[in-house]
């Protein structure tokens, strides 16, 4: 029996499926949203949807061969590759291209761009794999904490150098497998982030004056319920409310401060305080509207007048997600969501039966990636996310973003498929 | 091979040492509660804005269809013979998408706007560019609005042949109102844009901002019928407001529907020589077919050319028109409200002998510039029958049989005597509007048995009101209702209310109201005798009009002087031609002119021949007519 054949022939076809779907949904929304009655053809080199055509049989090629490379190639060459693209995001700082105000691109010539901070997130996601898999490492010590936390934050920060918010944010999703793997804190970390967020959004929404008042109201009712109860850990309840109301005092600085105005206003118009519907919010207003008039079921393939018209921005790369809500209706988006659900759910049940640890981690990761990409695209093109430029998982156009994305998928359905033949 | 199923349970168990956080799979839980809460969230979300939320389906609608509302040709106007009178002439409204243009970047080589040249294509200075570009982005930035309207055809192809090197820049094509023979300004009337209480009047909904719509003559009475019904086209436009083509193949798309032609019953001529004669004098001719009641000519003077209500100039030309002391714009056929004076004594004398008051051999006493109270200027003998006060214009004998009615013993008392009097009156078409198709139009005046009672706290007999027998006091008539009393009696006993429109363009009927003949209930008797005694007027040796007779064209008529409070006598006449069969029947009134004969008679006279024969032969009262000019206080 040829070992190779065998091992594809144990791929994970709902994954597969699934993947095929989004990328086939992904390819003809560009070639609506683009539209050009000129060149009617989707198979149009010339036009963005038959380049994306090529960008899909790369990502399928590259699949491809990952599939057939030996599974144990990525667990021993993460640390290489992780090196190879931090070096790449360097490189980036040095002689990249600025767009829209981030400097992510190197241009490789021929009209061909590449952008590193796709990769980092694959990078790192083998790269924490890696780490984690070795059998002397143990979350519960220091020193591997440090190193763990290190090898996701330095990428991060390099992205963020590049002032490419939005996929620096992208790794804040390591929090899934670091919680998953048991690194100490990141439960309370992912509740106080949530809490956080809610803080930071009311206090924003409302103002410091009300926030205390709640704050203040709430503490009485929980110091009431814990000396009524005799709860011990009092210490541990004060400080909580101790840091709330610090965070609160500090949001008003950090908000004006800390953050850009664009992003101050993206976040304004996102909770409703900026009713801006030229300027800032013009994006989500017109992303709004087109997924808005699609109704039920949607005006039909190529019958959308927002994204074609170009009323939408970007509408065959971040903003990709108008044209399925303008075209295809709410049956069409409700079926995208679900289907990334599905995808997400897969990942992680796939990984929770590999043996390897490698595996497992490495699954969390870019469950934790896709996840993360596909709450802040959706969220934002429906208006309950700022707007933050990062592409929709195989749907976006784009070539860096299609080869990472299937890559990442890739790798992990070979370690999936060669789970059995791991020791 | 069932060994390898050991081989894995030993392997798997072994791994399990090996492998840390394996006792935390259960967090997997909560990831995927986290994931499956988001995809929640969002479908929720998803189906709010996309399924509940209808307000989307309408922005979209309005960021990517344009209604281009198509504009039906208004109706032409022509006179009774076919005439053109007023006809639509393309105008160009220079528009601007203000997100269209580069002026800014006037060092962009590509787009080199060039704003001076510009400038002096369009014969403005850079603040009124300026200005009109501000005036344009307040509008919209993104939608079109006017740069420059009405731009004539000449300028249009000059400037067209190089708009293109003005992006943004585009030209709308609109229509005017022409006037080929610059008269009857006020019959035809004017358009202009709509104003915000004609919208607010606007119950179906037709009008928007920026129309145009009939303001007075006929374009405001049959705006309806001209307008036609506007069309539709929906267009799909991208975001820099580029036509992308016909949204659903046009389905939605409504042609318009023209407007109606409108034939009046005017004569281009008749009207053009009114204006001619009336040139110098301020007043008015309205001359009507009696068999129909169309009206053959309008006259008012003084008048304008209607042109100077059109096009760009139309408020400063409104507004010089509005300042001119001798009032242009006021149409007297209609608004002017006069004593009728001894043109009246028709309307009285029909009254007396229908009311069985007097016959025409009844005499009264007249004492000639002795009688009391009102003197008799005329020469005549002392017993005047009916027809001789006629031609004479015998005030004692008017006054008389006008006292005689009212105190008619058949009556009971004089209010119920001068309420029947009231009543035939306004029969005749006097003191109130006949509502046909001239908006604008006055009541007159005929006094109420209650302002009389008012007036002269009830105690009031006919002696007190005896000067209305005469066309003089409180009786106040327009020219329109004053000729309507030449066509009754040119008919004989009835008339059609007088109107301004033959038919139209297709076979609509002409409302009711004008083809509705209206019987006061006077015997024909009566006015067989009272034609008589207006066809001496003319032919009779003391006729006050005996000087226009024409030998071919037996005229009648009745001169009246009136004393009014303005200065001299108002010239008045009214006459019917020819008297057998009447053509034309019509009312002058010269303003302070002096007496009936010295210029109201002589025009009449000149409209009855130029209508009957088409041509004049009397040059030199012709000359005299056109060349005379009377002096007025109020004229600067």
């Amino acid at each position: 029996m040829n070992e190779r054949n065998s091992i594809i022939g144990r791929i994970d076809w709902v994954t597969l499926l699934i993947y095929l779907a989004l990328v086939l949904i992904g390819w003809f929304s560009i070639f609506s949203a683009r539209y050009n009655e000129a060149h009617p053809s989707i198979f149009d080199m010339s036009q963005v949807y038959g380049k994306q055509l090529i960008w899909i049989g790369a990502a399928l090629l590259i699949g491809f061969i990952i599939l057939l490379i030996d599974a144990k190639f990525f667990n021993a060459f993460s640390l290489w590759i992780y090196i190879a693209v931090l070096a790449s995001l360097f490189m980036v700082l040095v002689y990249g291209k600025a767009t829209k105000g981030a400097t992510a691109w190197i241009d490789l010539g021929g009209g061909i761009k590449f952008q590193p901070s796709e990769f980092a997130k694959m990078a790192t996601a083998l790269a924490v794999a890696g780490y984690l898999d070795r059998l002397d490492v143990d979350l519960q010590k220091r020193k591997d904490q440090i190193v763990t936390a290190a090898l996701i934050l330095v990428p991060m920060a390099l992205v963020l150098m590049q002032n490419d918010t939005g996929s620096a944010i992208v790794f804040v999703s390591f929090i899934f497998v670091l919680y998953r793997e048991g690194f100490p804190g990141t439960g309370v970390a992912m509740t106080a982030g949530v809490v956080a967020i809610i803080l930071f959004i009311f206090t924003l929404l409302w103002s410091q004056k009300i926030m205390y008042v709640i704050l203040g109201g709430l503490f009485v009712l929980t110091l009431t319920f814990y000396l009524i109860n005799k709860k011990k850990d009092i210490i541990t309840m004060v400080a909580v409310f101790a840091f709330s109301f610090a965070f609160v005092f500090s949001v008003d600085y950090a908000f004006n401060k800390v953050l850009q105005t664009h992003q101050r206003n993206r976040i304004l118009v996102m909770l409703g305080k900026l009713n801006d519907t030229k300027d800032v919010g013009y994006n989500v207003h017109q992303s709004k509207i087109a997924i808005g008039s699609g109704g039920l079921t949607g005006k039909g393939f190529l019958e959308g007048t927002q994204t074609k018209y170009d009323f939408v921005p970007e509408q065959h790369t971040d903003f990709i997600f108008c044209t399925i809500g303008e075209e295809a209706g709410f049956l069409g988006t409700s079926a995208v969501v679900l289907l990334y659900v599905a995808l997400l759910l897969r990942i992680i049940i796939l990984a929770e039966r590999q043996r390897s640890t490698f595996s497992r981690v490495y699954g969390y990761a870019i469950a934790g990636i896709f996840f993360v990409h596909i709450t802040i695209n959706i969220g934002m093109t429906i208006g309950l996310m700022p707007v933050i430029g990062i592409p929709l998982p195989f749907l976006s156009y784009g070539g860096s973003s299609m080869l990472a994305f299937t890559m990442m998928l890739a790798i992990f359905m070979k370690q999936d498929a060669n789970r059995l033949n791991v020791l | 091979m069932p060994n390898q199923e050991k081989t894995f349970t030993f392997v798997t168990h072994e791994k399990a040492m090996k492998t840390k956080s394996n006792n935390l799979s259960s967090r997997k839980l909560l990831i995927m509660g986290i994931f499956i809460a988001v995809g929640v969230v969002f479908i929720i979300k998803l189906f709010s804005l996309q399924v509940i939320d209808k307000h989307y389906k309408q922005l979209a609608d309005n960021n990517a269809l344009r209604f281009v509302t198509q504009y039906p040709a208004r109706g032409k106007v022509f006179d009774r013979n076919g005439e053109l009178l007023v006809f639509n002439e393309a105008v160009y409204d220079l528009m601007v998408i203000p997100k269209q243009t580069i002026i800014k970047d006037t060092l962009d080589p590509y787009y080199p706007f060039d704003t001076i040249g510009f400038c002096i294509l369009l014969d403005i200075d850079k603040n009124s560019f300026i200005e009109r570009m501000k005036k344009a982005k307040n509008e919209s930035y993104m939608k079109p609005s006017p740069f420059m309207t009405q731009i004539s055809k000449e300028n249009y192809t000059h400037i067209a042949e190089v708009l293109y090197r003005y992006p943004g820049f585009y030209f709308q094509t609109r229509t005017v109102r022409h006037y080929p023979q610059a008269i009857a300004a006020h019959t035809l009337g004017d358009i202009g844009e709509i104003s915000q209480s004609e919208l607010d009047k606007d119950q179906e909904g037709y009008y928007k901002q920026g129309d145009y719509i009939g303001k007075s003559g006929i374009e405001k009475f049959y705006e309806k019928e001209l307008r036609g019904v506007k069309g539709l086209k929906v267009m799909m436009v991208d975001v820099h407001n580029r036509v992308m083509g016909s949204f659903m193949d046009g389905e939605l798309d409504k042609e318009p529907i023209a407007g109606k032609d409108i034939y009046l019953g005017m004569d281009a001529e008749l009207q053009a020589y009114g204006e001619r004669l009336m040139e110098g004098k301020i007043g008015s001719i309205v001359a009507v077919e009696p068999s129909t009641g169309q009206i053959l000519a309008f006259v008012t003077s003084p008048t304008y050319d209607p042109n100077l209500l059109v096009g760009r100039e139309r408020g400063k030309h409104y507004l010089e028109l509005q300042k001119d002391p001798m009032k242009p714009l006021i149409n007297r056929a209609i608004s002017g409200t006069y004593p009728p004076g001894s043109t009246f004594k028709t309307v009285v004398g029909l009254i007396a002998m229908q009311s069985g008051t007097i016959t025409p051999k009844t005499v009264f006493h007249c004492s000639g510039v002795a009688s009391l109270p009102i003197k008799c200027t005329h020469s005549h003998g002392s017993s005047p029958d009916f027809a001789n006060a006629i031609m004479n214009s015998c005030n004692p004998y008017f006054y008389e049989s006008f006292k005689a009615t009212i105190n008619n013993p058949k009556f009971g008392n004089i209010k119920n005597g001068y309420q029947y009097w009231k009543n035939m009156t306004y029969k005749m078409g006097l003191g109130h509007k006949f509502n046909t198709d001239i908006p604008y139009e006055r009541s007159g005046n005929i006094p109420s048995l209650e302002y009389y009672d008012r007036m002269y706290k009830g105690q009031w007999n006919s002696l007190t009101i005896r000067s209305l027998g005469i066309g003089q006091g409180e009786v106040l008539v327009t020219p329109l209702q004053l000729a309507n009393i030449a066509a009754m009696i040119a008919n004989e006993g009835y008339y059609y209310p007088p109107h301004l429109i033959k038919c139209f363009g297709d076979t609509t009927a002409i409302p009711e109201v004008m083809t509705t003949r209206i019987d006061p209930g006077i015997d024909k008797s009566y006015f067989k005798v009272m034609k008589a005694g207006l066809r001496t007027v003319f032919s009779g040796p003391a006729g006050t009009a005996r000087r226009f007779e024409l030998s071919d064209i037996p005229q009648c008529g009745k001169t009246g002087t009136a004393q009014n409070p303005h200065g001299n006598y108002h010239s008045n006449f009214i006459a019917f031609a020819p008297a057998n069969d009447p053509k034309i029947a019509l009312a002058v009134i010269i303003e302070n002119g002096g007496y009936g004969a010295t210029w109201a008679a002589p025009i009449a006279s000149l409209m009855i021949e130029k209508y009957i024969r088409g041509y004049t032969v009397r040059e030199e009262l012709e000359k005299r007519i056109m060349e005379g000019r009377i002096s007025y206080k109020n004229e600067r």
